[in-house]
């Protein structure tokens, strides 16, 4: 085999890296190049560039190498799988993400990998390659480390030392998915792995006695995803996991992932891709979790079967169930209400708490202040606009809906 | 009588504060100024040379809007912020955005905002050659507005160690050694090119998925005037044009044959992962077999097992309810607010906590997620029995004299006795294990009590019972 150009193992070790959906790279400490180096980072990331997938490149997302010695059923780089393996050396991450900086295509870098010989072996590698640019180049961007699992706690801290954000996926919304279809990984370990991560970044937060700042850790947090579709969970079981995470770990976010087709699928998974839109609807779900102020089980009420409705949005859903509580006075109705009327968002709703103190809004304001009349119009009253019988038609659901297609006759 | 107001290219700002401040302070209306500078037969007057009689005061909200709609590219920017200024300056009516003025400066504000952000996004640099040991980079953007300026120092902060240079048609920005100057734009100047290019094109095609096409989204974050600055927007109709035969390809292909070498690999690995004994020969043993304990449901939920700690040998074992959230987190027992107040007592009862085995009655924290909290949620009758095979191996292997049980969980785990615990308090009860069993509060009973006496009644209490449960150690063994 000839020997492999870096292009090629960009080729390769990127195109295995697609599956992390990850890309933020905001929050996080300020810094900046001007007392010397390159780079800098804090404040609202910057996506650089999209895919036609819709997805953005914020960060040079790549493997370290995808040589695996696991077996992980939905992973393309699993050691059963036959596809051409690659591994950088240190420098070539480094020129690589150093060179892309310069030029202004990436926020910084995204670094996963295979599991190499061990899992200390991988993090050590990985933690190797966040502190040669720190140290040896000064770089100031994001890094985004990929918390390998079962890897030492001495090794998640050096990794947190030098990374913005650390980030080990749950995989699947379920304990058994996971010993079923990665019986190398552990739930237990993994979430052992994000409990030191809060503790650590709790522990780098607080100051100590004598008023000095304790060893950073990850100032921009850690994510984690979840690979929708691959097992038989449903929307409400998922939803649930996510909110065990969210209240345990303090994560930024909960990532989720259609199962998506991958070249040199192995035979222990379906090859359907859920629809996309599920995704979507997961993803509107876990923002009125933190945005919103809903529980995940005030979204299951407008869930049916265990699913979210993939012809609404979860919000609307959750409103058409609970009628009985609208329609709201826009002029009077407090922020957490007023947060529940679809086509209402925090934006907006902001903007209307602000407007409404000047003086009494009208229907023609809500237009101008961003809402979605369209949704909102049988939940609300106000100035100009009352939805009289129409919050509680038996059909109110089919006016949102979109229309059924007829199926084609062959 | 008219007037008219020509603002220079650079310090607009600056210059279009002063005048609109001596034009507030004069009462000129805003109908009769003309801010384009419009010269010509019928051009207006110069405004007076000094402030007139009205003060000029403004909400500070307003020089923050008006500094970003200043960038704006329309001509009647000018116009619409001194009518705006003149409203607000009046009490006529607030400048929110539900009123038209309003609106339009907020969208005028927001585009600019964007156009700043998709600036920093899209300047694509590439390498130049220099001549001295500083590196030097070049680019080519097209704004809508009138951006580079305020949208600067995001380069300025990021390429300190680089000189770099960003022409637009209006004006080009220049950094050279740390300094940034600003001269006017031209037309778009010839770059060499740079080989970092296509190793970006090659990421860009790889890390794209085929299998989930979301053009709309594409196109609404990364518009397709940006696109002919943009190098890797170049690959997007082949990418696309592929993209459905490569996913057809992964499809038709299905499953494939694992290959023959790697069942060993993953069978090694597997082969260093603990495995729990079947029964236990040791405390170790038990310990790395109830790590992998899923004998109920509360595993999924919780971090991991809480086993017990301290001296394996200890003559007395101390039994709590079950971790709460910070000795989930850890992975020890009685290390959060409730282990302090036990702790405290021990002290206080001289017995050295190093010196007892502490442990819990069920080994996995319950809870229900309340936002970004966890709250603790007592353990039920069924995952307390489950749990007590493992307390069952703790009292095996360690063999305490005494065994102190802390709140009604450990009471029932240790004696099958689910009855009130306030009137067994402080009395010694025989354990299922057939040893002595001292019942005592809860450190997190005593925590809740909200009066500061029964606080610290309760508390008393329970240094008692450490007390009595050290004197039933030192107990000689009855015959």
């Amino acid at each position: 085999m000839a020997a492999q150009s870096l292009a090629d193992k960009l080729a390769i070790l990127s195109d295995a890296a697609k599956y992390d959906v990850s890309c933020a790279s905001s929050g996080g400490e300020k810094r900046d190049s001007r007392k010397g180096g390159v780079g800098s980072s804090g404040g609202s990331g910057i996506c650089h560039a999209y895919t036609p997938d819709g997805r953005c490149v914020s960060l040079l997302k790549i493997l370290m190498t995808n040589v695996c010695i696991f077996d992980c059923a939905y992973c393309i780089n699993r050691v059963s799988s036959n596809v051409e393996r690659a591994r950088f050396s240190v420098e070539e991450v480094v020129s690589l993400t150093l060179e892309f900086y310069r030029r202004n295509y990436i926020e910084g870098l995204f670094l996963s990998s295979g599991i190499i010989r061990s899992p200390d072996q991988t993090m050590a590698d990985m933690a190797r390659i966040a502190r040669t640019l720190r140290e040896d180049h000064g770089f100031k961007g994001y890094i985004h480390l990929k918390t390998i699992p079962d890897a030492a706690p001495e090794l998640i801290r050096e990794a947190g030392l030098w990374a913005d954000r650390l980030s080990i996926n749950v995989e699947l919304p379920q304990d058994a998915s996971v010993r079923a279809l990665a019986p190398e990984k552990r739930p237990e370990t993994i979430r052992g792995a994000m409990a030191q991560v809060r503790i650590e970044s709790e522990a780098a937060r607080d100051t100590s006695f004598t008023g000095r700042r304790a060893r950073r850790f990850a100032p921009a947090g850690q994510s984690t995803q979840m690979i929708i579709g691959a097992d038989g969970a449903d929307d409400v079981t998922i939803l649930n996991a996510s909110t065990r995470l969210y209240a345990g770990y303090g994560l930024r976010r909960v990532y989720y992932s259609a199962f998506s087709p991958i070249p040199d699928a192995s035979a222990a998974l379906p090859l359907i891709q859920p629809p996309l839109v599920r995704e979507h609807r997961l993803y509107q779900a876990d923002w009125l979790m933190r945005f919103y102020g809903f529980s995940a089980e005030e979204i299951a009420t407008g869930a049916q079967d265990g699913h979210l409705a993939l012809d609404i949005d979860p919000k609307l859903a959750w409103a058409l169930k609970h009628r009985a509580q609208f329609p709201l006075d826009v002029n009077r109705a407090p922020r957490e209400q007023l947060l529940r009327v679809p086509g209402f968002g925090v934006r907006t709703v902001g903007k209307i708490l602000n407007a409404r103190r000047d003086r009494t809004l009208r229907f023609e304001d809500l237009l101008r202040l961003g809402a979605r009349m369209r949704l909102a119009k049988p939940f609300v009253t106000i100035g100009g606009w009352t939805p009289r019988g129409l919050t509680d038609t038996a059909d109110l659901r089919a006016r949102f809906a979109p229309a059924p297609r007829q199926l084609a006759l062959l | 009588m008219t007037y008219a107001v020509s603002l220079p290219e650079r310090g607009t700002f600056e210059a279009w504060r002063r005048a609109a401040r001596l034009a507030l302070s004069h009462s000129i209306a805003p109908e009769r100024i003309d801010w384009t500078g419009g010269g010509g037969l019928f051009a207006g007057a110069s405004l007076p040379g000094t402030a007139g009689e009205r003060p000029v005061t403004v909400i500070p909200a307003f020089p923050a809007l008006a500094r970003t709609v200043m960038w704006h590219a329309s001509p009647q920017r000018f116009a619409l912020l001194y009518q705006a200024l003149w409203r607000l300056a009046h009490r006529e009516a607030a400048l929110s955005a539900a009123d038209p003025l309003g609106r339009q400066l907020d969208l005028m504000a927001r585009s600019v905002r964007r156009d700043i952000h998709k600036m920093h996004a899209f300047v694509r640099f590439r390498e130049v050659p220099s001549d001295t040991s500083r590196r030097r980079f070049a680019a080519w953007f097209e704004p809508d507005h009138y951006t580079l300026e305020p949208g600067c120092g995001l380069f300025a902060r990021r390429f300190a160690d680089m000189d770099w240079l960003i022409a637009t048609p209006y004006l080009t920005a220049r950094s050279e050694a740390g300094a940034l100057r600003f001269h006017s734009g031209g037309t778009r100047p010839d770059l060499p090119p740079d080989a970092s290019e296509s190793l970006w094109a090659t990421y860009f095609a790889n890390i794209f998925n085929p299998a989930r096409i979301k053009l709309s989204a594409m196109r609404s974050e990364m518009p397709r005037k940006y696109w002919k600055n943009l190098p890797e927007t170049q690959l997007i109709p082949d990418m696309l044009a592929d993209a459905e035969a490569r996913v057809k390809r992964m499809r038709d292909a299905g499953a494939s044959t694992p290959n023959p070498a790697s069942a060993a690999i993953s069978t090694r690995y597997r082969a260093t992962m603990p495995r729990p004994a079947d029964v236990p020969e040791s405390l170790a043993d038990a310990r790395a077999a109830a790590l992998q304990c899923r004998r109920c449901t509360l595993c999924e939920a919780a971090t991991q097992t809480v086993w017990g700690t301290g001296d394996p040998d200890a003559a007395m074992m101390i039994v709590g309810e079950q971790p709460g959230d910070r000795e989930d987190l850890v992975g020890q027992p009685f290390v959060g607010p409730a282990g302090d107040v036990l702790r405290e007592a021990l002290r206080e009862a001289a017995v050295d906590a190093d010196r007892i085995w502490m442990t819990n009655a069920v080994k996995h924290f319950k809870f229900t997620p309340r936002g970004t909290q966890r709250l603790h949620q007592s353990p039920d009758r069924g995952e307390i029995q489950h749990c007590r095979w493992w307390l069952g191996l703790e009292l095996a292997f360690v063999r305490p004299r005494v065994t102190l049980a802390l709140g009604a969980s450990a009471a029932f785990a240790l004696t099958d006795d689910h009855t009130a615990l306030a009137p067994r308090r402080g009395h010694v009860e025989t354990g299922l294990h057939g040893g002595p069993v001292v019942l005592s509060w809860h450190p997190s009973y005593i925590l809740r009590l909200s009066s500061p006496t029964a606080r610290d009644t309760a508390q008393r209490a329970l240094v008692a019972d450490i007390r009595a449960a050290v004197a039933k150690a030192n107990q000689p063994p009855e015959a």
